[in-house]
């Protein structure tokens, strides 16, 4: 079977991959390109641990063929702080202490923030809709919840014109 | 949120700051199992078992070692034969020949999923395809899922070498009834005949999945020379070496493990199923191998927590005192003798003063993956039962359940269940706090019911080993041996900062490998903290002795007449008296002053103590669909001290959201082939946040005096009351007992309409 050649954009950079046509976009990202910030959790779309933006669109890249990603943009954990500024998403989880191993939480910040690019309000009802997708076995989810509320707190606040 | 009643001011004791490994973890740079590569490294897979139960006729690996990228296949006729042993490492004990039967079995496979064989390869594919061209001839048998099934006259034994331990005489025969444990005293029968009421009640429990976001996986290599490394997410990577070791029967020190970020573990990961199987790989292929398993592999081959069928009958006098308990269990062990019997039985009553009492466990073996481990191991399901009975039993004699509660806690100097009196435990304390919090006496809407349980888990100690050493800078390092999966870097760094007075950003901690620092046990049992911590304050007050020392030698003083004073060592006589040495200073001299200044503390921490929540939860249920919603969730727990409360609080409200999981959704569920039909978390439900309410946990503070700073350990307790929580909460919001779990919508529902 001969290899497929995908041009793409990944956190804003150029990119080219040769894969195989079976090969998910996880995959692809995790042992081609070295991006091992998007984790394996199940494979089946259950976990969102996998969790990337594609072309704007929240989704979990184990679901997704890596042939489907030519000429389009992915934008994953890696790309969600500006240099070592972190975040507000990545900031709250932090001083929230909204992980515990740690391993759910870039599927989970990946997530929230392609919440509140779209909600800059949301109530805790929606975030707690919105992160559905996204397992988390060690917080019981609360600290995460306040985290991400507060993040768009603090997100609203940036963008009002002093 | 914190009651205020710890022993003396803090500097860093009880704050909150950000872990050191934070910025990692919320940027993507942590490593974890699958994200680590060797140079040259092979993928490899394991065959497994689609039988329950079946002997191994034959295993024919020609076909998929010709295959081209095929760098070696292993079955278990290539580990070594072992004796029988005993080995107390990770959370309980287990033989070692079992151990190693389940990472690659040798005669009989003894669950679907059992591993068979496993490929090396030079990519996954390569190594999925090979597995398809092993052949492997299997002589089915009759097999054997439920515990009284399995415990039935002509059940099918699944080893012929077990005879019920802790039965005197020794049984004349094998069973599947690995192990009986029973404690207790009094006359019972007596008691339960002159009591003024009584409940007696069933409980059935399906076995849960730890569910870990993070499968296992591991990468080895092991050259010609004998030496080996391994590269795995682990509870405990002393644990892996030497389960590792003593499968492969090769010296502990030629195997260097490195210890990757754990995501998540719950106990699950406190045992080897893939290291020694990569190991084999690496050694035949003379390459480094990863092994790593998929999700459906983690449910189907690791370590659930047991099922249980349990027997309760309680008796109590008018007022409401306890005169007897009569309780006695089943656990599933599954494939091989598990442990959570006797953790079982000591969890399952001692929070009650209880005159006379007997409680028996037994460990039964069926055609399930071998048990592990889960979050307070043994306590929730007996729990779960004798909590819904002291909810009955208060409805029974009109007494609050709170109040039928607080009567008879156990308080420091009872008997617990082994007869042994308890230290300072935080029971009262802790039913004190939830009969006192708003929650309890808040109003209720249509539909829905309070419910309210209590529980602990003895905690534990154990070894551990620190290293603490100051940088030329006065800048600290804490290595330890025990992995961080919620954030000890944070609790080590706080306990050594306030033992040197130093801000927590002077001090760093890390997780060092098999190699670099000594032996330390599992990171589970809730004994990370407390014992953990105690090697760092024993290594951190001995560097503060050695800088001190040294000041004094600087100085031309003797060692009485410095004093370690806010973070630096100030003279108290003589004619440099006043002034005042940095361990900047000192450490920067310190190679011309006696040599680098460290301190390795080794040691096997005593003193522990339980943990005891108390967990109140609101339902609602509708009566038209059993759907049960949790509308508010409060769990108060005595946790000794609270080094760093954030994760303290998000150890209960984790442990509380996996409890109320094992209530209402989560079970194994088996076809009448024997295989497990629900094998990934589409069909194995786990709490997600639509499911939840904001989980408060309230921290009560009963410091343990064994502790330098008061530690009790936090995580296992607050899994063990939600279970009986939820089905009190039930019982208070539609009137029906449910005794068997999970408490899904079809059982409700069932259970609201009798007649069908």
């Amino acid at each position: 079977m001969s290899k497929i050649r995908v041009s793409t954009t990944v956190n804003g950079d150029a990119a080219e991959f040769l894969c195989e046509p079976t090969s998910s976009l996880l995959d692809v990202l995790r042992d081609t390109m070295g991006l091992t910030g998007s984790k394996e959790g199940c494979g089946s779309g259950d976990c969102g641990a996998c969790t990337v933006v594609l072309d704007g669109e929240m989704v979990c890249s184990c679901l997704v063929l890596a042939p489907e990603a030519e000429g389009r943009t992915i934008a994953t954990i890696e790309g969600v702080a500006e240099g070592s500024v972190l975040h507000p998403v990545q900031q709250k989880f932090l001083e929230h202490a909204a992980l515990q191993c740690g391993f759910c939480t870039p599927g989970f910040i990946v997530a929230a923030k392609a919440l509140l690019d779209r909600n800059p309000d949301p109530t805790e009802s929606e975030v707690r809709y919105w992160l559905a997708g996204n397992l988390c076995r060690c917080t019981g989810y609360d600290k995460i919840v306040r985290a991400v509320m507060a993040a768009a707190a603090e997100l609203r606040q940036e963008r009002t014109p002093a | 949120m914190n009651a205020p009643s710890t022993m003396k001011p803090f500097r860093h004791v009880g704050t909150r700051p950000v872990r050191p490994d934070g910025v990692d973890k919320v940027t993507g740079k942590a490593l974890y199992s699958t994200d680590f590569k060797a140079p040259g490294m092979l993928w490899g897979a394991i065959l497994r078992s689609p039988h329950p139960h079946a002997r191994i006729l034959s295993i024919d690996t020609k076909k998929a070692e010709a295959l081209a990228g095929v760098k070696a296949v292993a079955t278990g006729r290539d580990l070594p034969t072992l004796e029988s042993l005993v080995m107390h490492v990770g959370e309980g004990a287990s033989d070692i020949v079992d151990v190693s039967h389940n990472c690659l079995a040798l005669d009989k496979v003894l669950y679907e999923g059992h591993a068979v064989a496993a490929v090396a390869a030079a990519s996954p594919e390569i190594a999925r395809e090979a597995l398809g061209l092993i052949t492997v001839e299997y002589e089915e048998l009759a097999f054997v899922l439920g515990l009284e099934e399995a415990l039935a006259e002509g059940a099918p034994v699944l080893h012929d070498t077990v005879f019920t331990k802790g039965v005197d005489p020794k049984p004349d025969r094998p069973s599947n009834a690995a192990m009986r444990v029973e404690m207790g005293g009094g006359d019972v029968e007596g008691a339960l005949a002159s009591a003024a009421a009584t409940v007696t009640g069933r409980y059935t429990l399906e076995p849960v999945h730890q569910g870990y976001i993070e499968p296992h996986a591991c990468v080895a290599s092991w050259n010609g020379d004998g030496q080996a490394q391994i590269w795995t997410s682990s509870q405990g990577h002393f644990a892996v070496r030497a389960l590792t070791a003593s499968v492969l029967a090769i010296p502990q020190a030629d195997i260097r493990v490195t210890p990757l970020e754990i995501g998540g573990g719950f106990g699950g990961k406190t045992t080897v199923y893939l290291e020694p199987v990569a190991m084999v790989l690496s050694k035949k292929s003379g390459r480094p191998v990863r092994l790593a398993m998929t999700r459906e592999e983690v449910f189907r081959a690791t370590g659930p927590a047991p099922g249980a069928v349990i027997d309760v009958r309680l008796g109590a006098a008018a007022d409401g005192t306890l005169v007897a308990a009569d309780v006695e269990f089943l656990y599933h062990s599954g494939a091989y003798t598990a442990n959570d019997a006797g953790a079982g039985v000591s969890s399952a009553i001692g929070h009650y003063r209880i005159p006379n009492s007997r409680v028996v466990g037994i460990e039964v073996l069926c055609n399930r993956p071998a048990a592990k481990a889960y979050r307070a191991p043994g306590a929730p399901q007996v729990n779960f039962a004798v909590e819904s009975a002291m909810d009955e039993l208060a409805g029974k004699l009109g007494i609050d359940p709170l109040e039928l509660r607080l009567k008879n806690a156990a308080i420091e100097g009872d008997p617990q269940t082994t007869g042994l009196p308890w230290g300072r435990i935080g029971y009262v304390e802790c039913l004190e706090a939830a009969k006192a919090h708003p929650h309890w006496s808040a109003p209720l809407g249509p539909n829905q019911g309070r419910g309210i349980a209590g529980g602990y888990w003895g905690n534990y100690g154990g070894p551990s080993t620190v290293n603490v050493s100051v940088a030329e800078d006065g800048t600290v390092t804490v290595a330890t041996g025990s992995p961080d999966i919620g954030g000890s870097r944070a609790s080590m760094a706080i306990m050594a900062a306030e033992v040197l007075d130093i801000p927590y950003e002077q001090v760093r901690a890390v997780v060092a490998d098999t190699a670099s620092i000594g032996v330390s046990m599992v990171t589970g049992g809730s004994r990370t903290t407390f014992a953990t911590g105690m090697a760092t304050v024993q290594a951190a007050e001995e560097v503060k002795r050695l800088l001190c020392e040294r000041a004094a030698r600087m100085w031309g003083v003797i060692s009485d007449q410095v004093e370690w004073r806010s973070g630096e060592v100030i003279c108290l006589d003589g004619e440099k008296q006043g002034q005042a040495m940095s361990a900047a200073a000192i450490a920067g001299r310190s190679f011309h002053s006696g040599g680098p200044i460290a301190a390795v503390a080794a040691l096997s921490a005593k003193g522990w103590l339980p943990g005891f929540g108390v967990h109140i939860c609101d339902t609602e249920v509708d009566p038209e669909t059993g759907h049960v919603k949790i509308v508010r969730y409060t769990a108060v727990q005595d946790v000794g001290i609270a080094i760093h409360p954030d994760y303290v609080e998000g150890q209960i409200q984790g442990g509380a959201a996996q409890g109320i999981g094992w209530a209402l959704n989560e079970a194994y569920i088996y076809g009448k082939d024997g295989k497990l039909d629900n094998a990934g978390f589409l069909d194995y439900r786990m709490p997600v946040a639509s499911d939840l309410p904001m989980i408060e946990a309230v921290i009560v503070e009963v410091p343990n005096p064994s502790h330098p700073y008061g530690v009790k350990g936090v995580g296992e307790v607050p899994i063990v009351p939600p279970l009986a929580a939820v089905a009190n909460a039930i019982h208070a919001a539609a009137g029906v007992r449910l005794k068997d779990l999970p408490m899904a919508p079809d059982r409700v529902y069932a259970a609201l309409h009798p007649e069908g």
